[in-house]
């Protein structure tokens, strides 16, 4: 694996090696007194964030930390990036100071496609190798959070070839629905997409999955549910009527909640507009794996920094 | 075949013109013929004619010969949609670099799109176009005046002033912008009537397209790009038929790239509206398969759609629907397309490489013969531009303004290597058929064998 970009960089067996790994670390650091792995010292991590973002960051800066990588954050207010340079001219900057990854979040979709097309051409010349992970690329994908949804589904449910995973809400301009689906497809689930016709993007019918109109009557045959964050900038828009419509349409109230059967795991990946997309008491209750995924995304995170920078463990 | 490279000294396009001897070229195609020029007119025209001024000939050795041994000669190619992006834009384009490439690619008149800086709404920026054309002297450039000031789809350019200008302007559109507002659209159509010019819309309703970055389709929704759909062109050239009808005017529908807007222009057609159409030669090879790389050569308004689109496109040009094949050439300097797919500007070459598209999406596979790259090509679109001496018959009497051919050409697309100032081609690396030969603006060799005649190039050395 020489970047991350998009989980269809990965098949089964890339993608089921990483949650091995991810495992292994979770299981290597637990219990210690001192949560520092000696894996990736004199590696140097950069994090460039040109979205506002508090737990994908610090996720992977932690990540790094614990695996005594070098880890510098950018973000795009404060830095050259607001003085008007390109995000290539950055890019190889970056680069040409030695950084063995970086990490991008960018508004634009296919953002992290063109820094590792750029650094290619770049390393040909200078013969220097910098891995990219893509953090998020507009509404394209966002494959660590996928990876670390499946982390937790697979620690939930034991497994996830055969399961029936619905994802809920606004897939038209989710990255965390598109990495979902095409990953969770890759690992054999069946996957079911629940959304008002207007949050739904044009061809879904070719993507590995289904789409069912009615939300209740999902439920019930569901292993898992995952909510999708509706986008504030989204609920005055012509999308849907009102944030009262769509919590009645698409909400996981208490009630709704009930519907799933016994073991369903219910997964959000953040931030949560409680009330609206999830009941608080769901969010927090005993089907929750909400913050289970959070410190999941953690291990992941080491995973894909562990693969990329150190070669995948035999 | 070898012919004589450009002679400096006789090939300036502001040197006389010298009497012309086009030796064994095929009209459209067809049996070889020589012709003579004289006066920048087509004198005599027939088979032997050459034999017979070898044996004529006297001491001088008689007129110039072009030899066109096995080329197919078609009336010079007209463009109803260039960006020369001059004034305002030179670091991508000149009138100098865009006309070089015009003559390269068998060109002999352009029609120059407004939207440059300042925008061409006025009669002194389309007279400094035309007059700059002029001096460049390689294809005639003319200039297309602003439908609003500004391009702002407000208030009405002054057209009626533009037309009487020196620069004599015919053909009005805001491209890049669509004239949304339907009050504005009826004013522009029914103004433009009295003044016999003709409005050539950008067919975008841009509420519809609001942050659009590819064809709203299955590849833009997986890539997460904002999708514009085909609808916002459909429904304002459906609008803009009912309104021309309406205001007895001619509409010009720019770039046309869905097949669903072609039975809205075939049922205006058939009915009587005087609506023309053009398609640009990516919209008939290129679909939005390419953009997985999200490299934004690809990147281009508006965008690249469906396999099935460029079917219907190529139909829709052979059986009329669509009646000509413009380039919308639109330079973009490296650092407005080097970028991340959004902030890349839309648009990629296309004088260069207009012949050898037409060439390999529908004369290959035998969908159009030469006549009717002839008329897709120079033809129509001369008529639509209102130019008089473009797109004439070769005959004798008629102006000697003509694209040379090599049907047996193959060259390979190198956007470096183009004349313009921008590489943003997305065809980079494409084996093409089809080379222009040589290209001549009445009776004068502007282009031959890859190279342009001398000419003023804006650096004091004419």
């Amino acid at each position: 694996m020489k970047h991350l970009l998009s989980v269809t960089d990965l098949d089964a067996a890339a993608a089921t090696g990483l949650l091995d790994t991810s495992d292994r670390l979770k299981q290597a650091l637990l219990g210690r007194e001192v949560r520092k792995l000696p894996t990736l010292r004199g590696r140097t991590v950069i994090t460039m964030f040109y979205e506002n973002s508090t737990r994908t960051r610090v996720s992977f800066e932690i990540a790094g930390k614990w695996m005594s990588a070098d880890t510098v954050n950018v973000s795009a207010s404060g830095s050259s990036v607001s003085k008007g340079e390109s995000l290539r001219d950055t890019a190889l900057t970056l680069s040409a100071m030695g950084a063995d990854c970086v990490v991008v979040r960018h508004p634009a979709s296919g953002a992290a496609h063109r820094l590792a097309a750029w650094i290619d051409r770049d390393a040909a010349a200078t013969g220097t190798h910098t891995a990219i992970v893509n953090a998020g690329d507009g509404t394209h994908e966002h494959p660590t959070q996928a990876l670390l949804d499946a982390a937790t589904l697979r620690e939930r449910l034991g497994s996830i070839a055969g399961r029936r995973i619905g994802i809920v809400g606004d897939v038209l301009h989710s990255r965390v629905a598109r990495s979902n689906v095409f990953l969770l497809a890759t690992l054999g689930a069946e996957v079911v997409l629940v959304a008002p016709p207007t949050l739904l993007p044009v061809g879904v019918q070719q993507w590995p999955c289904r789409v069912g109109p009615d939300l209740d009557a999902e439920l019930p045959g569901l292993d898992a549910v995952m909510m999708l964050r509706v986008q504030a900038e989204r609920m005055h828009g012509t999308f849907f009527p009102s944030a009262r419509e769509y919590a009645i349409g698409y909400g996981l109230s208490t009630a709704r909640a009930a519907l799933l059967p016994e073991h369903a795991v219910v997964l959000h990946p953040g931030p949560m507009v409680r009330g609206m997309e999830i009941a608080p008491a769901v969010a927090d209750g005993p089907r929750s794996a909400v913050l289970a995924q959070v410190s999941n995304g953690v291990h992941i995170r080491m995973a894909v920094l562990y693969h990329l920078l150190a070669g995948a463990p035999q | 075949m070898s012919r004589p490279a450009i002679d400096p000294q006789k090939e300036h396009v502001n040197a006389p013109v010298d009497d012309l001897l086009i030796v064994g070229a095929r009209p459209y195609g067809e049996d070889p013929v020589d012709l003579l020029v004289r006066g920048g007119v087509v004198a005599e025209m027939g088979a032997g004619l050459a034999e017979r001024h070898d044996r004529d000939g006297g001491p001088g050795g008689g007129p110039r010969r072009l030899e066109a041994d096995g080329l197919v000669l078609l009336p010079g190619f007209v463009d109803l949609h260039t960006h020369l992006r001059e004034p305002g834009g030179e670091e991508s384009e000149t009138i100098e670099t865009g006309s070089a490439a015009a003559a390269l690619g068998g060109y002999t008149a352009v029609f120059a799109m407004p939207n440059t800086d300042p925008v061409a709404d006025s009669a002194v920026v389309v007279e400094y176009v035309r007059r700059r054309g002029e001096e460049v002297g390689l294809v005639d450039v003319h200039p297309v005046g602003a439908v609003t000031v500004g391009l702002e789809g407000a208030k009405l350019a002054e057209l009626g002033t533009m037309a009487r200008s020196a620069a004599r302007v015919r053909l009005f559109s805001d491209d890049g912008r669509c004239v949304n507002d339907p009050l504005v659209m009826r004013r522009a159509l029914e103004y433009a009537s009295a003044l016999g010019v003709v409005i050539a819309q950008h067919a975008e309703d841009h509420r519809l397209t609001a942050g659009a970055q590819a064809h709203d389709g299955v590849v833009a929704s997986r890539l997460g790009l904002a999708g514009w759909p085909a609808t916002a062109e459909e429904t304002v050239v459906a609008r803009d038929c009912a309104l021309a009808r309406e205001a007895g005017a001619a509409l010009h529908v720019c770039h046309v790239s869905s097949a669903r807007t072609l039975a809205v222009l075939r049922a205006a057609k058939a009915d009587g509206v005087r609506v023309s159409a053009e398609v640009t030669p990516h919209h008939l090879l290129l679909t939005d398969a390419a953009l997985t790389a999200y490299d934004p050569v690809h990147k281009v308004n508006p965008p690249l759609r469906t396999a099935e689109d460029t079917a219907a496109l190529r139909a829709a040009l052979v059986d009329g629907t669509i009646d000509v094949v413009a380039t919308d050439h639109a330079p973009h300097a490296a650092q407005y397309k080097d970028t991340e797919w959004a902030a890349a500007r839309p648009g990629m070459l296309g004088l260069q490489t207009a012949l050898s598209i037409v060439v390999h999406a529908l004369v290959e596979p035998g969908l159009l013969d030469w006549r009717g790259v002839a008329r897709v090509l120079s033809e129509r679109p001369a008529a639509i531009g209102g130019l008089p001496d473009h797109g004439r018959p070769i005959a004798v009497g008629e102006p000697a303004t003509f694209a040379l051919v090599d049907p047996d050409g193959v060259w390979t697309v190198r956007g470096a290597t183009l004349a313009s100032r921008s590489a943003n081609t997305p065809y980079e690396g494409m084996r093409l058929p089809a080379t222009v030969a040589a290209t001549v603006l009445r009776g004068r060799i502007t282009a031959r064998d890859g190279r342009v005649a001398h000419h003023d190039d804006g650096r004091g050395t004419p």
